[in-house]
């Protein structure tokens, strides 16, 4: 099998791979590119745990190539925060104590920044069809949804 | 394994009709992936099909819609004319995965996945749309619910593509819905599945309809009688009764994990009701 | 030392506050490294071979042509992992369920694995293994199971607990009972009695990350295994146990934990990640696919049970019983008996009998999850209550509030109860706003009641004072949702001092004595109780030091608000020394200060739950919404409130998932339908209304904080509660979990078909 190579952005920065043509994205970022912030929960896009967004789209990393990412723009978990300045989000999900064990917190997170960046006031019940695609198994959802209320409305007043 | 990414249609017909061995085309990818990962699929050839110009747009004809077949279904819910013409395709669309499926799924990819449950077929049926075909062979139109032909199966060729969906422009008095069934409130495939589109003439009464159900056999299923019941009426709660009655009688369901023949051949009735309701009123019926 | 873990009241500096916690920036940045976040140089790619069918005898395995692959650096089978339990039956169970020897014994389980150089090398590879099995007839229901007819699926099990030993073998591996009185006499005094059967399908805890360890193994018989786990003390003692080493050559490092409910409290893959970096000479990173967290690990019960409760007209009970099934897999196990032991565990019962049955079936082995076998018993329970109380006329909570037990009451499982907080539950819930508040066409609510154990277990902590003031604390508990937040309030609350002045981590199995796991809501109970153990020998240091710095007795210098303190008249003038000062100078009065703890903490309180919920139920269709959902819980003393409220939530939640969808759905052929996410259906968050929890603290005597274990009580009342509020709105009692809309309609069209 012959490897393809890739030069994408990702965080900003100008990246280049190489991967084999079945690999995903997720894939080249944990194993390639030692970024791990991304998880891998099920592999088929049901659970969000690898989410990232690539060019303004949310994905799930685990249904793309990494072939794919030629070209194009993608953003992590790893670059949410500038510098040592937190992400109004990722701030207020401390806050709001809306993580217990946190795998799913990075894929909520990427979910969450996508959503408030297409509707920045949300409803409670916009929040929760916009977070759906996220599973969270320790929290009932409760708190993040709170922690996305409160991010949103700091993030208006901005 | 191969990964190419054409920027014709041409090359793309060229690279899937030269391939020995297993060939997939790859649009959004939600479904190849998985099957990927499973074990289920080790294609020789994965084609790219978005870098080819045109294929990741809607366009607006004389005729209706032409939606290429790299159009992520998130797309289809931010084309407001789409919106407004055909309302229960797009909230079918906007209805497979989650927000992350959305961005990368597409209604093609969908048809072409030929499963009994994908949930835009039904209301692709219904509208009655079209799959523009390209192939070795030149390009073919042909009604989309004559692609699938059974669970996974389709009647495209080797080294064939549907390139785009095609969308008739919409009458005065048209309305379509689309309404599945699922366990949670997302993230399942539907249970069982209706999509209905109508047009009224001038005082509201049914001129034309079109019933499709998903998931209660092998393949979409058009149900004609339904249409009749519907045409020449107000959607009056007789009418409804006899709609509900007619799709629960043609659905040929099968008991899996998602549901049972019981359950899935009440609540096709129930959901052609619904969504028949909603057609009519988007159609604008009192 | 001396230690006195006896509650007395006090007011607290920092217990009760809500900071943020100690591993929360890695957390939200992507940083914090879990089980499949780890590498090494040269790591080898491990992947296991499992069997597809429910039963079948292993005849040969054929591993030749998989081991000729270029990049196959081995491959294992059971003859890698030799028997040496030497005559330990439970431990050979996991060693069987780890890697089957003779026989595969369900859909998912191990036959043999491989290492290879990459993923895709390792998948070819387990495509060349070749078993030979002849296919054996399976039995996957629990009822099934038990019928003398049923395929046996271990001809050396003879039911235990009987009182004459059976002649044939069979699948029932244990009979147990517990409960006083004269159940026969009781019924005789019932005005009514509510007879109910019920039936409650196979569920899985559902974490997040699948499980995920590294494992090397050296040349020299040492080893390293980082792994995701509630409990990697035991980890250790089982890995080594299986592998023929020595505990203390092996490493055990817990990563962060991805979520574990109890499914991370048994070893699965990681003993076969040894092996195989034993055999390779290299690390070996062996990952779990979510289809294989489902078919192989996990699960909880499948379960059917008979309840029979009879009341006299003022609403008292007076006979209880229950006989409980519960399936445990192919081994055996204790679910039915715990199932058994909880089921009437909130009322004060004269006469009860609860009877218990585990039995196997070929299905992945019974993992424990949140108050195990719990939830279940309560459901069958609770909804005979609710029937019973609309039977004799009286208001569900107020009849649940005549029966409840209290302080004295001799429980049904045998202890007699010091100050619980079942009555206060019941008198909060019947107060809330949540019980009054209106309900619309097709709505219901419903209530239940919940119990759980809690359990406190082997605990050792250190804390290391440094010489600027900060202190470590090392504990040996896995914190799950956010305990070291909570471990360094105590520490911080002990010692006077502020809580970001500590850090608290999880230290590995080089480092610290043995500790149990992070299991039985015992994680903050225990720890807080050695961390308290460990400041306080920590403090007697700090007093030693302060009065050898001033040059007085011990016995004038006192600590108080993270200072030491010359007490006396003749001390007028010395002032106070803080913590800092005392750790600055240390190095001159006698070296290092820190404070150690072992102990086994004892006396966790039991812990009671009552939850309301408002359903909706669409009579055409059988779905469900949840409308809202209120959960009062008592916790001894909440050390972080919000991480209280979360555990509530979440066991809610969870509850929520397994009365409404979740469910192992096996086909005909034994296996398994809906091994993952999207047919294995775990509530989204638009599934849910917000969560509203209440605190209630009834100080546990036996925690000097009064401290209650918080974590698993919250998931056992939700099935019934949900079960009633489905019944209150459609109008037909629901016996089958999970009351998913196939069964809710069919119940519904049964009864309007009469």
């Amino acid at each position: 099998m012959a490897g393809v190579a890739v030069s994408t952005t990702i965080n900003g920065d100008n990246v280049e791979y190489l991967c084999q043509p079945d690999e995903t994205l997720l894939d080249v970022l944990r194993d390639r590119l030692g970024l791990t912030g991304a998880k891998e929960g099920c592999g088929t896009g049901d659970c969000g745990a690898c989410s990232i967004i690539l060019d303004d789209r949310l994905v799930c990393s685990c249904l793309v190539l990494g072939a794919e990412a030629e070209g194009r723009r993608v953003e992590t978990i790893e670059g949410m925060a500038h510098g040592d300045k937190l992400h109004p989000l990722q701030q207020k999900f401390l806050e709001h104590a809306a993580l217990q064990c946190g795998i799913c917190t990075p894929g909520f997170l990427i979910a969450a920044k996508d959503l408030l960046a297409k509707n920045p006031d949300p409803t409670e019940e916009e929040i929760r069809f916009g977070l759906a695609g996220n599973l969270c198994r320790c929290t009932g959802y409760d708190k993040i949804v709170r922690a996305v209320q409160d991010a949103a409305s700091v993030m208006k007043g901005a | 394994m191969r990964y190419e990414r054409p920027h014709s249609i041409e090359d793309a017909v060229g690279l899937l009709a030269g391939s020995a061995g297993t060939a997939a085309i790859l649009a959004g990818g939600s479904d190849l992936l998985v099957r990927m990962k499973g074990g289920f699929i080790e294609p020789d050839l994965i084609v790219d099909i978005k870098a080819i110009g045109g294929l990741s747009e809607i366009r607006e004809t004389a005729e209706g819609f032409s939606i290429g077949a790299a159009v992520p279904c998130a797309v289809l819910g931010e084309s407001a004319a789409l919106k407004k013409a055909w309302p229960g395709v797009v909230e079918a669309a906007k209805l497979i995965g989650s927000k992350q499926v959305q961005g990368r799924c597409t209604i093609v990819g969908n048809l072409c996945n030929a499963s009994p449950a994908a949930d835009s077929v039904p209301a692709l049926v219904a509208a009655g749309a079209k799959a523009s075909v390209v192939g070795p062979a030149g390009t073919r139109t042909i009604p989309v619910e004559s692609v699938p032909t059974g669970p996974g199966k389709t009647s495209l060729a080797k080294g064939e593509i549907i390139e785009a969906i095609l969308l008739d422009k919409r009458p005065p008095g048209s309305g379509d819905a689309y309404l599945r069934f699922i366990p949670r409130t997302e993230m399942d495939i539907a249970v069982v599945s209706a999509g209905v589109n109508l047009t009224l003439d001038e005082r509201g009464v049914v001129k034309s309809a079109r019933v499709a159900l998903g998931a209660v056999a092998p393949t979409v299923l058009l149900v004609e009688e339904a249409a009749q019941v519907l045409i020449g009426t107000k959607l009056d709660q007789a009418t409804l009764e006899r709609l509900a009655k007619v799709c629960s009688g043609s659905c040929r369901p099968i008991d899996d994990k998602r549901g049972t023949v019981e359950f899935r051949r009440k609540v096709a009735g129930v959901l052609a009701k619904r969504a028949a309701t909603t057609a009519y009123a988007r159609a604008g019926g009192k | 030392m001396n230690f006195d873990p006896r509650y007395s009241a006090r007011n607290f500096a920092s217990v009760g506050t809500r900071p943020i916690r100690p591993d929360g920036v890695d957390k939200v940045t992507g940083r914090a490294r879990y089980g499949a976040d780890f590498n090494m140089a040269g790591q080898l790619v491990g992947r296991v071979l499992r069997s597809p069918h429910a039963h079948a005898t292993i005849r040969k395995i054929d591993t030749s042509k998989a081991e000729k692959l270029p990049g196959v650096k081995a491959v294992i089978t059971a003859a890698d992992l030799p028997d040496l339990t030497d005559g330990d039956a439970a431990m050979y169970d996991i060693l069987d369920n780890c890697m089957a020897r003779n026989k595969a014994l369900y859909d998912g389980h191990a036959v043999a694995a491989v290492a290879a150089v990459d993923a895709r090398t390792a998948r070819q590879a387990l495509k060349l293994i070749e078993v030979d099995y002849e296919v054996l007839p399976h039995v996957t229901d629990v009822d099934e199971a038990m019928k003398h007819t049923a395929p046996v699926l271990n001809d050396t099990i003879f039911t235990e607990g009987l009182e004459e030993k059976p002649v044939k073998p069979s699948n029932v591996t244990k009979r147990t009972q517990y409960g006083h009185g004269d159940v026969h006499e009781g019924f005789g005094h019932a005005d009514f009695i509510v007879e109910r059967s019920f039936k409650t399908e196979q569920t899985h805890q559902g974490y997040i990350e699948p499980h995920a360890c590294v494992a090397n193994v050296s040349s020299d018989g040492t080893a390293d295994l980082w792994v995701c786990t509630q409990g990697h003390f035991v980890y250790r003692q089982h890995c080594a146990q299986l592998l023929g080493m020595e505990a203390s050559k092996l490493r055990v490092t817990s990563s962060e934990i991805g979520g574990g409910f109890g499914g991370k409290t048994h070893v699965w893959a990681e003993p076969v990640a040894l092996a195989l970096s034993r055999k390779a000479g290299r690390p070996v990173k062996l990952v779990m696919t979510r289809d294989e967290v489902f078919r192989a690990s996990g699960p909880t019960s499948a379960t059917s049970i008979d309840v029979r409760i009879g009341a006299r007209k003022d609403g008292t009970i007076t006979a209880a019983e229950a006989t409980l099934r519960y399936s445990c897999g192919p081994y055996a196990g204790m679910w039915a008996e715990i199932g058994a032991m909880t089921a009437f565990a909130c009322y004060n019962l004269e006469n009860v009998k609860t009877v218990g049955f585990e039995v196997l079936v070929n299905r992945p082995k019974t993992a424990a999850y949140r108050a195990p076998s719990a939830p279940m018993a309560a459901f069958a329970v609770e909804s005979a209550i609710d029937e019973l109380a609309k039977e004799i006329g009286m208001d569900a909570v107020e009849f649940r509030i005549r029966n409840a037990a209290q302080e004295g009451t001799r429980s049904s499982y045998g202890p007699v109860y010091g100050p619980i907080g079942i009555g206060p539950t019941l008198e909060a819930v019947k107060s809330h706003p949540h019980m009054k508040a209106p309900l619309g066409k097709n709505q219901g609510r419903g209530m239940a009641c919940g119990f759980w154990f809690n359990f406190g277990g082997q605990t050792c902590t250190d804390l290391n004072i440094g010489m600027d003031g900060s202190v470590s604390l090392a504990v040996g508990t896995v914190d799950v949702g956010g305990s070291r937040a909570s471990l360094s309030l105590v520490a911080a609350e002990e010692l006077g001092i502020a809580y970001e002045q500590v850090k608290t981590v999880v230290a590995d199995t080089a480092t610290l004595g043995y500790n149990d796991m992070t299991d039985g809501s015992r994680g903050t109970f225990s720890s807080s109780m050695a961390t308290i153990s460990a400041a306080r020998n920590a403090t007697k240091i700090l007093r030693e030091r302060a009065a050898q710095m001033w040059d007085i007795s011990v016995d004038d210098v006192v600590w108080e608000k993270g200072h030491a303190t010359a007490k006396g008249e003749k001390h007028g003038n010395l002032g106070q020394l803080s913590l800092k000062e005392i750790a600055g100078a240390s190095g001159k009065t006698g070296g290092p200060i820190a404070g150690h703890s072992e102990l086994v903490a004892d006396g966790a309180g039991v812990s009671f739950a009552t939850h309301i919920c408002d359903i909706e139920v669409d009579p055409e269709t059988g779905s469900t919404r949840v409308l809202r959902y209120t959960v009062v819980q008592d916790a001894g003393k909440a050390v972080h409130p919000t991480y209280v409220e979360g555990q509530y939530q979440g066991g809610a939640a969870q509850g929520i998932g397994w009365a409404l969808n979740e469910e192992y759905i096996y086909g005909k052929d034994g296996r398994l339908q809906n091994p993952g996410f999207l047919d294995y259906r775990i509530p989204v968050c638009s599934d849910l209304p917000m969560i509203d929890t209440q605190i209630l603290e009834i100080p546990n005597p036996n925690h000097p904080y009064g401290v209650r274990g918080v974590g698993e009580t919250s998931i056992v009342p939700p099935l019934a509660a949900i079960a009633n509020a489905v019944s209150n709105a459609a109008g037909v009692r629901m016996t089958h979990i999970p009351m998913s809309p196939p069964r809710i309609l069919a119940a519904i069209e049964a009864e309007r078909g009469g």
